[in-house]
């Protein structure tokens, strides 16, 4: 187990800057979640951390090593693939004690580490199987297996996910998880679904073209998120923002409609703003702001309304059933301590 | 827009003439569909196959059409001693060329493999010794181990100075054997190497990469990940491979013709030299045919290498 350090790492793929210096402390045995959209770079700096891409500039250390010239077999971390990266011609059994066999463990050593992973994993029956034979779902384990047995000081995951169909994602997640509280190894994880990253990490990383937005806890993120495009990737239902200006203290969308503010609200007369209210923060309210059913979607558990208020669209997620039609009056009001103000210009959080 | 017109239109109904409707008949259509085929193996297979294996059963000579004399021909080959030459300098020249074909073949393979600049300038060098006709390379290599105007010889006498006196390629038996056996090779190494090379795109680089990280040197990615995984594609171009060698003819042919004094005769070059210029048809078709057990036993091993490894089976949905 280590802590990994990584500073002002850059990458460029030929000409084409892709990491812009980025930086990530990351303590012993933490869960941290790289989350972003497809090609911000999370499998580029994934991938800088394994040793199998080299370090444009910056430093990467892990433990107190810097790695930057370490050899990938030499950096004490194991890899889950995306397509798993199983070796075909293998047995479930040899995949996994592969990496003993050439440390050059002897036999019993090597049973007892692969029995032990299996059993954690559920794997005891399949181990004489080859990698073909296997489910999805069981290749993922293999794959988490063949890291497991190494114990190694991080395991790097980069979308492992994301070849499961839905129902065996969110069992897997769980999975990963409990074994990360059982193991306690220093983990850094990749995907582009902010559920998985919200449900799993400790910390998020989260990036967008080659740079870090935000890092904080997953509900820190969720609370205060740093600017306009954190705000409207964490969270779902996104987060409604409405542009606008604050107009005698309150906000004033460009139709004109008068949107309440919080007491405290940091910003002054005048200033050009993004309103943000999620929509699980919009309640139902008599005396509240003039909104127009437009579409209604019931998920069960909640009520999704696409709402016109004056002129912005907007969503609300509500715990009520709601039986209105479309062109029907539904006065919300959003909850004022929940209301988020962003700068226009510069994106930020006021 | 005017929504009844498409209420009532009708798709009209095609009335098929007789010729469509023989042409829509299945049975019709498969023969007419297969028979071009089963003809031209008929006529181009089947049939050259059968009289060479006939011939063999009797004692045709040019000019004369022979009686049918059971295994007289075999008989008599077994006490030729040329032909036991043959059947050595056959397998001689297949055993070696093969090993040496193959292990080129795979390193040039494996150097293509790599991230090399000009790549698709050096493949298409590569497949050059294959893409000239076998003929012309022959008549190349005959003045490459022309006994006065080898180049070979003049680099190494007058150029280097190594030796005072030329080489004697194709002038006596054991250098002529090897001197075919390099040809062989030189103009065998661009299939090897590109059917190996094709077999190595397929392997994912994920797998190299978490070989990597499982703590693999080169060369034993090599031995655990590459090899394995190529054996199945090896397998089936060594089977080629061993027998076109075999069954070679155009290159010993044309360079030493069986010489000198018969000690590089392969089957198929002795059997042409009976058969033809001597005109003993029966015993040169007896000569051919003995190739067949030959040939049968690589087919052979091709079944039992290739039949696909129980790693290969299963699902195959990535
Ligand atoms: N080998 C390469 N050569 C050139 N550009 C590359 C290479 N690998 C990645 N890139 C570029 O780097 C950027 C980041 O790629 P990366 O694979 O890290 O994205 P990602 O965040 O993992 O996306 P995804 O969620 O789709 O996997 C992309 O714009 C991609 O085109
Ligand atoms: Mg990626």
């Amino acid at each position: 187990m280590a802590a990994v350090s990584i500073r002002n790492v850059r990458k460029s793929f030929g000409s084409t800057p892709v990491l812009h210096g980025v930086s990530v402390e990351i303590t012993d045995g933490e869960f941290v979640v790289l989350v972003g959209p497809s090609g911000c770079g999370k499998s580029t700096l994934l991938r800088m951390l394994a040793g199998l891409e080299n370090i444009s500039g910056g430093e990467i250390a892990i433990g107190e090593r810097v790695v930057n010239d370490v050899p990938p077999k030499d950096r004490d971390i194991a890899m889950v693939f995306q397509n798993y990266a199983l070796y075909p011609h293998m047995t479930v059994f040899r995949n996994m004690a592969f990496s003993l066999k050439l440390a050059g463990a002897p036999a019993d050593v090597m049973k007892g580490e692969v029995s032990g992973a299996s059993r954690i994993l559920g794997l005891d029956q399949l181990l004489e199987r080859f990698p073909r034979q296997l489910s999805g779902g069981q290749r993922q384990r293999v794959a988490m297996g063949r890291a497991i047995v190494r114990h190694p000081q991080v395991f790097l995951f980069d979308e492992p996910l994301s070849n499961l169909d839905a129902k065996l994602r969110v069992a897997m997640r769980s999975e990963i998880k409990d074994l990360h509280q059982r193991l306690n190894v220093t983990t850094v994880y990749v995907t582009h679904d902010q559920i998985e990253a919200m449900t799993m990490a400790d910390k998020i990383v989260v990036m967008h073209q080659g740079r870090i937005e935000q890092i904080g806890a997953p509900l820190e993120l969720y609370d205060r998120p740093a600017n306009l495009f954190v705000a409207g990737f964490i969270g779902s239902p996104a987060m409604n923002m409405v542009p606008g200006r604050i107009e005698g203290g309150a906000f004033v969308d460009a139709g004109g409609t008068r949107w309440p503010l919080p007491k405290d609200a940091a910003a002054s007369e005048g200033a050009e703003v993004v309103y943000g209210i999620r929509p699980e923060h919009l309640v139902l309210d008599p005396a509240g702001m003039p909104a127009v059913v437009h579409v209604v979607e019931p998920t069960g558990s909640e009520t999704q309304v696409m709402l016109k208020i004056g002129g912005a669209t907007v969503m609300g997620a509500f715990r009520e059933r709601i039986s209105a039609k479309r062109g029907d009056r539904l006065p919300v009001s959003p909850d004022i301590g929940l209301v988020h103000l962003f700068d226009r210009a510069s994106g930020r959080r006021l | 827009m005017n929504t009844v017109a498409a209420q009532t239109w009708v798709r009209p109904k095609q009335e098929l003439g007789p010729v469509a409707r023989l042409f829509d008949w299945k049975p019709f259509l498969v023969t007419i569909c297969l028979l071009p085929a089963v003809g031209l193996l008929l006529v181009f297979l089947t049939y050259p196959l059968g009289l060479g294996i006939y011939l063999a059963f009797t004692d045709t000579t040019i000019g004369r059409s022979g009686i049918w004399v059971g295994l007289e021909n075999f008989e008599f080959l077994l006490e030729d001693k040329l032909w036991w030459n043959a059947v050595f300098y056959s397998v001689f020249y297949t055993g070696i060329a093969t090993i040496a074909k193959f292990g080129l073949g795979l390193w040039l393979a494996l150097l293509l493999n790599n991230h090399l600049p000009f790549k698709s300038i050096l493949r298409a060098i590569i497949l050059l010794p294959w893409i000239v006709p076998t003929v012309l390379s022959a008549i190349a290599f005959w003045w490459i181990y022309d006994p006065q105007f080898s180049i070979i010889s003049y680099l190494l006498t007058d150029v280097l100075g190594w030796r005072t006196t030329n080489v004697d390629f194709i002038g006596s038996p054991w250098p002529a054997r090897w001197s075919l056996i390099a040809a062989n090779v030189w103009r065998g190494i661009p299939f090897v190497a590109i059917s190996l090379l094709a077999g190595l795109q397929t392997i994912s680089p994920s797998l190299y990469e978490a070989a990597m990280l499982d703590g693999t040197s080169g060369w034993q990615r090599f031995r655990y990940i590459t090899f394995p995984m190529l054996l199945p594609i090896l397998a089936i171009v060594m089977t080629f491979s061993i027998i076109f060698t075999f069954t070679d003819f155009q290159l010993v042919y044309a360079i030493t013709r069986g010489g000198p004094i018969n000690s590089t005769h392969l089957l198929a070059t002795l059997a042409f030299q009976r058969g033809i210029p001597a005109g003993q048809l029966g015993e040169g078709a007896a000569i051919a045919v003995s190739m067949i057990p030959f040939l049968v036993f690589a087919t052979l091993f091709s079944y039992f290498a290739l039949a696909r490894r129980k790693w290969q089976q299963g699902e195959a949905d990535d």
